[in-house]
């Protein structure tokens, strides 16, 4: 084959292609290197959420009252505690997939494109080095549960971790196909106020909703299934947990968690095949 | 499979962006080890060829090759034989030198030991070394366009291709880096294809294609190009350039044509032509220059109008 240009050929290794794993582990390895060298993403997606489950744990504690949770006397704190881990893994994945347009921008993002490999791995890269960020300051925050007497136990905690582990993912994804079709990180921000900060507003991490149109968005809204998963893992094992009335079993919060990363995860992979505004310029 | 002639081939390839079109029906091969270069005003198609030579954007009509292999059936064998170093940067400013190369390698497919030895080859040909575990913000411009051709070539392409690789570069930079692409082609046999709005850099290439408005006008090695021209080239400088330009028709029977504001002619033994004209029309000559012909003089031979003028009315 193409012996017409052997002899230039000869003078130069044989070509070869970035294998899967390689690329997966490249990219998220990356995504690590620049988030600890940019300190104050750090400080950003931590600290926000756990102010909030403070002050708001302060100033709603008093007036809280769950129906069906008077015996049990479940704190505005204890139950804030769930949706704010997931708050945490919202908000790092935003800085993730922010970085997509950065990335972008800054024209890495060409190089990667017109390397040897497949779409597919690029976007696993991406999600896998964000999601595992995520999903590391999530479990810093998880082990403040302790100050408010959550009884973690090796076997939920490990469930915890992989449950935790796929919403990442899931939520990373998520991000990576609003980012990749936005060419400005304002705009990105415009997608960040009016989906994804009201997707977490309506998923009973911030308040519960049984009856009414609410409980209606809330039943459709994945994202309630991350936080009520969540919340029963944290009591696995507990006799008489203090749980929201109405909340879904944990087979249908694995089911349809494992759904959504599923769904984000071939999205992302269906908008990064196509070409973007952004490839074009 | 077995027709690999060429390096690249470039057969009727045409590109809309919507309803303007940025080429049209272009077609040309790089040969193996050459030194092609792509010249033409901004706006002028060049970088769109580029991005689809690169396998960045998707070919809508036409066929592109590279070393035998089709971009839109085999993106990925085109890939991995290519090395593309782009106009804007493509380095992530947040890493070292090093860590740039590494994860470069990773995608194609190397790793350990042989990554290691290629990065240290790179560093030393790019007088990278002592940068190597510096950030790439730290670096100075010329420092960054340097890491940004040690990542494309890291992997060893055999198709190298640049897209303005000049810009920015003082012209100590440029001429190193001329001397850079000469040794590759020469100890690896590279094919290079580059493309530049400079028309003196052009003139280094082993060929030219000099394309405009989205198609090729002329494509030859830079001597070729230069001899069509016919002669030297006379340009005056006048109040009425068109009224001159008539009258010079006239009164000597020679092809005497306006380019923007001056009259032009292009003729053998043009030297022996002015005093003559300056006698024949006294006062209205303002000035007058005799010059041997350039691309430029190509670029506007074939195209009717000075290369400048219209980069800057498409940019």
């Amino acid at each position: 084959m193409a012996q017409a240009v052997a002899d230039p050929i000869t003078r130069t290794p044989r070509p070869s292609y970035g294998r899967p794993a390689q690329v997966v582990a490249t990219l998220s390895a990356r995504e690590w290197v620049r988030f600890l060298r940019q300190k104050n993403r750090v400080f950003g997606a931590i600290g926000q959420p756990a102010v909030f489950w403070l002050l708001f744990g302060a100033g709603l504690g008093p007036t809280f009252r769950l129906p069906g949770t008077e015996a049990t006397g479940l704190s505005y704190r204890e139950y804030f505690f769930p949706g704010t881990v997931m708050l945490i893994l919202l908000f790092t994945a935003i800085f993730t997939t922010i970085s997509v347009i950065e990335d972008r921008r800054e024209g890495f993002l060409q190089s990667v494109l017109v390397a040897p490999v497949s779409r597919w791995s690029m976007v696993l890269g991406k999600l896998v080095g964000g999601g595992a960020l995520a999903l590391a300051q999530g479990l810093i925050f998880l082990a403040f549960g302790v100050t408010i007497g959550i009884a973690f136990t090796p076997l939920s905690v490990l469930l915890a971790v992989v449950f935790l582990a796929i919403c990442a993912l899931a939520l990373t994804a998520l991000g990576f196909v609003f980012a990749w079709g936005t060419d400005s990180t304002q705009g990105y921000h415009a997608v960040m106020s009016v989906v994804l900060f009201p997707m977490w507003l309506l998923s009973g991490a911030f308040f519960p909703a049984e009856k009414g149109w609410l409980a209606w968005v809330l039943a459709v809204n994945p994202l309630t299934y991350g936080v009520a998963g969540l919340r029963r893992l944290l009591y696995l094992g507990v006799d008489n947990p203090p749980l929201p009335p109405g909340l879904p079993s944990m087979a249908t919060c694995w089911g349809v968690t494992l759904l959504f990363a599923a769904v984000t995860f071939a999205l992302s992979v269906y908008v990064a095949g196509r070409p973007s505004r952004g490839d074009l310029v | 499979m077995g027709d690999a002639e060429a390096a690249i081939e470039v057969r009727d390839v045409s590109f809309h962006y919507g309803t303007r079109r940025a080429l049209n029906e272009v077609g040309f091969d790089v040969r193996p080890g050459e030194l092609f270069a792509l010249v033409g005003p901004n706006g002028g198609g060049k970088t769109t060829l580029f991005r689809l030579l690169a396998t960045l954007v998707p070919l809508q009509h036409g066929t592109i090759r590279v070393l035998g292999h089709d971009v839109a059936r085999e993106p990925n064998e085109v890939r991995a034989r290519i090395g593309v170093v782009f106009q804007a940067p493509s380095v992530d400013k947040k890493l070292t030198v090093r860590e740039n190369l590494r994860h470069q390698g990773h995608l194609y497919g190397l790793s350990g030991r042989a990554l290691r030895a290629r990065e240290d080859e790179m560093l030393e040909e790019l007088g990278l070394s002592d940068r190597a575990g510096d950030l790439v913000e730290k670096l100075s411009g010329g420092l960054r366009r340097r890491v940004e051709l040690a990542k494309g070539l890291l992997h060893r392409p055999h198709v190298v291709l640049l897209d303005e690789p000049s810009t920015g570069l003082d012209p100590g930079a440029r001429s190193d880096l001329w001397a850079y692409l000469v040794r590759l082609q020469q100890e690896f046999g590279v094919s290079v294809l580059l493309t530049t709005h400079l028309l003196e850099e052009a003139d280094k290439a082993d060929r030219v294609a000099i394309i405009d408005e989205g198609s090729i006008v002329a494509l030859d090695t830079p001597e070729a190009l230069k001899a069509t021209v016919g002669g030297d080239t006379i340009s005056i400088e006048a109040d009425d350039p068109e009224q001159l330009a008539s009258a010079i028709r006239e009164q000597f029977a020679l092809e005497a044509t306006v380019v923007e504001t001056m009259v032009r002619l292009e003729l053998p033994e043009a030297h022996r032509w002015i005093a003559r004209l300056i006698e024949a029309f006294p006062g209205r000559i303002r000035s007058i220059t005799l010059s041997q012909p350039t691309l430029e003089d190509v670029f506007i031979a074939r195209t009717g109008h000075r290369f400048w003028a219209e980069g800057v009315q498409h940019a």
